[in-house]
């Protein structure tokens, strides 16, 4: 058995960083990943499973991991050596229970909410955070009975799901699969459900004008969020700014009203909402702005292309960036992260609560998102797989995933 | 010797290749054997002395006007409106005709002791002209005589202090004009009519009108019924300005309509070759081709337009006509059939055209490929009388580069038209439903209209709805050379070469089909039997 392992190795970070320079995923073969022989991690205790990995999908984060660009605030909340691989669709060969306490059969097909919050820490009482739900800001990820990891895929002792000896989940990470999803379906359910989040976080209003910044996976799924959880009771106008032809027709499919180029997005976004122009910025602008890159570049648009008074609310993972908030300071603009997952607000009339996962599961299926798996491989073969997503967007590509179930060979 | 009339070549095993234009650029296409091929008539002889004629025409108007010289008196407010940029193509050598009609009407003006004198650009729509060319159009003694004191003014369209409603026509057509132009006792309007379209009361009721007006007759149903709207008499453009035109005049608006005619001597002798007839070009004109198309065809586009937008014709009057307005636009327009009049017999199954680097929207700037669709399926496929050169489902095959380009100063609402609109719909009706308003009220391009160098946001519409007969007449549009991406958002088909476009043609037209080639600019107006 295989897996693909992140050890601490400051020289092999720097020379990914030198590397990534000529493309996101390229220093894959001289970077602190490295493919080893590899045991199933032992359960840390009561109530967690073993589970078999069947897709795992190659998230921006893990790409910014390998890539030695994430931010260095992350460094205290992972823990070396560890398997990255936080989307995971796997089976439970020996069974299990999930989060609700069911008890589920052997060979159940499951995905994982990968945040290690208190319950997976067996820390009790829980923190704020993880007792009101909302376990993505759970104040414990560096305590209790694991080694520090935000999520499943960062933790040294859990194991993550780019390798085929499996991993260790805690039944309060446990989803089972509905028997209609495709495994492709399953593997997007995580990065849904940050979506999912996200769209939430965005608060849009009736009537509201939104644009989306970014039409990755991320950006994407955040278009599909917006379209079936936003706008029955808004019908707001999602405005996308895409690069590429097959990113442009998704975007459409998925319910974008209007989708440019992304040098063209501010002058749809005017023109949606009749503002005027000085000095070249909006003197009005979108309500919400949603900026699913997290660069230097996608802030300012961001901040560009806002109201004043409006909102913008950060999906792209950022690392340290150069950008002028005089814009911010000036319009009052408000600026807000949307990490992971948790419990969210019902846009319908009762205003119930719900996981966002549970969000994510029904999402996938309406909207069938795992159509956007685009290209699998096998583990052996990473160093290919991380150079097609870091440039899945120019390969036409969405989310390219690890295919445990087929060790030999590319399977998409 | 006096010059030849058009004449419709058909080709055969000896003809030379055919002069296409390609933009900024020149293609020589071998046209398959029997096609027919339109010439333009040579230039006609201009008048010896375009000053005298102008005074002559001023004290002998036609319609019962009476002479200029004697509707002016002292105490009087005297506008001079005056066609804009739009006209003529390429713009003129020094003196432009409008700078010698505007010193005689002025010169009068001044011998009946008028003081109160304002000049007025008739935009309508268009975008407001810049010093030099308002310098270049007027002269620079009548522009440093009016502008600095304020005299010289833009017709702005979007100025409510500025416009005046008159009332509606027995059709229902709201008529909003300028209010100097309509407020004044009389109203003199400098035509320059390069095609036929041009002048008549569209000179007032559209060059001095407010989109609230506009609106009426820059529609897709107007244009569909306009067959063509270069033939007064089956054009629903000209019957709406008529009627808008009958109520101006009955409003009390006093106009003395002045109308001038050029002759089709387009482009300057470095382009000689661009007036002949291929099979007479002699040594200089084919080595006048061959540096031109060597020099071109390594010179970056951008440059190459900078070099074509400073071409000046050397167009020459060759009539003007003053008085009441229907009276001298009738004569006007057998005048510019006189020039531009081709019989051509029949129709034909593919019209084969290629588009220079300049329409009427783009002077100084960039023929982006809305006007490239508007140059080829609205004005060029419109220079007929009786039917359309091409038969209804036959394919109109266009030579253009059709870049993905625009202007964002002169053309800001082309940009998102091509972006958000056309990437929905290019039916000119949906369009015109679904987009038009917003375009229309959007209040940045009615900013920039106001006050920098823009069309207004309704343009771009206009200019789709040009193509509106054509659209519906033809079986398809092909594009040669064109950049694909482009041609494709139009609603077209992109192909590589002529003989490409010919063979997926005949996917509409059926095989053996006949084919006829406009060859123009210069301009022709093809009259078909």
């Amino acid at each position: 058995m295989k897996a693909l392992v992140v050890e601490r190795n400051v020289p092999r970070f720097a020379a990914a960083r030198l590397a990534s320079a000529f493309g996101s995923g390229r220093g894959a073969g001289i970077g602190p990943l490295r493919l080893l022989d590899a045991t199933p991690p032992p359960v840390p205790g009561e109530g967690w499973h073993h589970l078999r990995p069947l897709l795992s999908g190659i998230c921006g984060s893990d790409l910014a991991t390998l890539d030695g660009r994430s931010s260095r605030s992350f460094e205290d909340l992972v823990s070396f050596p560890f398997v990255p691989g936080h989307e995971v669709v796997g089976v439970l060969d020996d069974g299990g229970t999930d989060r609700a306490g069911r008890v589920l059969a052997p060979g159940t097909r499951v995905v994982i909410e990968p945040v290690l919050g208190c319950a997976p820490r067996h820390i009790t009482p829980p923190c704020a955070a993880c007792g009101s739900g909302h376990t993505g800001l759970c104040a414990n990820v560096a305590f209790g009975r694991l080694a520090p990891g935000l999520q499943t895929g960062f933790c040294a002792d859990t194991g993550g799901g780019w390798s085929t000896a499996g991993l260790v989940a805690h039944a309060s990470q446990i989803h089972p699969v509905p028997p209609s999803f495709t495994d492709e379906d399953a593997v997007m359910v995580e990065p849904t459900a940050c979506a999912v989040h996200a769209a939430l976080a965005g608060q849009v209003a009736p009537g509201d004008v939104v644009a989306v910044i970014g039409a990755g996976a991320l950006g994407l799924l955040t278009v599909s969020a917006l379209d079936h959880l936003v706008r029955p009771a808004t019908r707001c106008t999602v405005v996308v700014g895409a690069r590429h032809p097959h990113q442009r027709r998704t975007a459409e499919q998925l319910g974008a009203d209007m989708v440019v180029d992304p040098d063209h997005l501010a002058r749809a976004v005017r023109r949606s909402v009749g503002s005027l122009v000085l000095g070249g910025r909006l003197t009005g602008g979108a309500d919400v702005v949603f900026d699913c890159v997290g660069s230097a570049e996608s802030l300012s648009q961001a901040l560009a292309l806002v109201r004043p008074h409006g909102r913008v609310v950060m999906v792209g993972m950022p690392a340290k960036v150069d950008v002028d908030l005089a814009p911010l300071w000036q319009r009052e603009v408000t600026l807000v992260g949307a990490y992971a997952y948790g419990i969210e607000q019902s846009a319908a009339p009762d205003g119930a609560e719900r996981r966002t996962f549970d969000l994510a599961l029904e999402l996938v299926e309406q909207a069938g998102l795992g159509r956007l798996v685009s290209a699998t491989y096998p583990l052996d073969r990473y160093e290919e797989a991380l150079a097609h997503a870091g440039a899945a967007g120019r390969r036409g590509a969405v989310r390219v995933a690890f295919d445990l179930r087929h060790p030999k060979g590319r399977t998409r | 010797m006096s010059p030849r009339p058009g004449f419709v070549l058909e080709v055969d095993r000896s003809t030379p290749p055919t002069l296409f234009w390609h933009g900024e650029r020149f293609r020589l296409e071998r046209l398959p054997e029997g096609s027919r091929v339109i010439y333009a008539p040579e230039p006609l002889e201009p008048l010896a002395d375009p000053s005298a004629a102008i005074r002559e025409a001023l004290d002998s108007p036609l319609g019962g006007q009476a002479p200029l010289r004697t509707l002016l008196r002292p105490g009087m407010r005297l506008t001079i409106a005056f066609d804009d940029v739009s006209l003529p193509l390429p713009p003129m050598e020094r003196p432009d005709i409008r700078q010698l009609v505007i010193e005689e009407v002025l010169d009068l003006a001044a011998d009946a002791g008028v003081d109160d004198v304002e000049l007025i650009v008739a935009l309508a729509l268009h975008r407001r002209m810049t010093e030099p060319e308002l310098r270049h159009a007027l002269g620079d003694r009548i522009y440093d005589a009016f502008a600095p004191n304020g005299l010289l003014s833009q017709h702005d369209a979007e100025d409510p202090d500025a416009l005046v409603h008159l009332g509606c026509t027995d059709q229902g057509e709201e008529v909003e004009i300028n209010r100097r132009a309509a407020e004044s006792d009389l109203l003199v309007y400098v035509n320059i009519n390069l095609v036929t379209m041009d002048g008549g009361h569209k000179s007032v009721a559209t060059g001095l009108a407010s989109y609230r007006s506009l609106r009426h007759h820059h529609n897709p149903e107007t244009m569909r019924h306009s067959r063509s709207f270069m033939d007064q008499h089956r054009s629903e453009l000209h019957s709406s300005n008529w009627r808008m035109g009958k109520l101006i005049a009955e409003s009390g608006v006093n106009v003395f309509q002045i109308e001038t005619t050029l002759n089709n001597d387009t482009f300057p002798s470095p382009f000689g070759f661009l007036q002949k007839r291929e099979w007479e070009w002699g040594v200089r004109d084919r080595l006048g081709f061959l540096a031109a198309s060597k020099v071109l065809d390594r010179t970056p586009a951008g440059t190459a337009r900078q070099v074509f937008h400073r071409v000046r014709a050397p167009h020459r009057m060759t009539s003007v006509q003053a008085g009441e307005v229907e009276a001298v636009h009738a004569r006007t327009t057998e005048n510019v059939w006189r020039q531009q009049g081709v019989t051509v017999e029949g129709q034909t199954d593919i019209l084969t055209m290629g588009l220079p680097y300049i329409s009427p929207y783009n002077v100084n700037s960039i023929l982006n490929p809305i006007l490239v669709a508007c140059l080829g399926l609205g004005y060029l496929f419109n220079l007929y009388r009786g039917r359309p050169l091409v038969r209804e489902g036959g394919v109109l095959i266009m030579s253009h580069p059709t870049a993905w380009e625009f202007d964002p100063v002169h053309h800001p609402s082309y940009i998102d038209f091509f972006e958000e609109v056309l990437s929905q719909s290019t039916d000119p009706t949906v369009v015109a439903e679904r987009f038009e308003a917003s375009f229309a009220t959007d209040p940045w391009y009615i900013h920039l209209y106001r006050t920098g160098h823009a069309y207004h946001g309704v343009h771009p519409f206009y200019m789709w709805y040009w193509c509106a007969h054509a659209l519906d007449h033809l079986g398809a549009v092909i594009v040669v050379g064109g950049d694909p991406a482009a041609v494709h958002r139009l609603g077209f088909r992109a192909a590589s070469t002529l003989t490409d476009a010919l063979e997926m043609a005949t996917d509409v037209v059926g095989r053996d089909p006949s084919l006829t080639h406009l060859h123009t600019p210069p301009l022709l107006m093809a009259d078909v039997q």
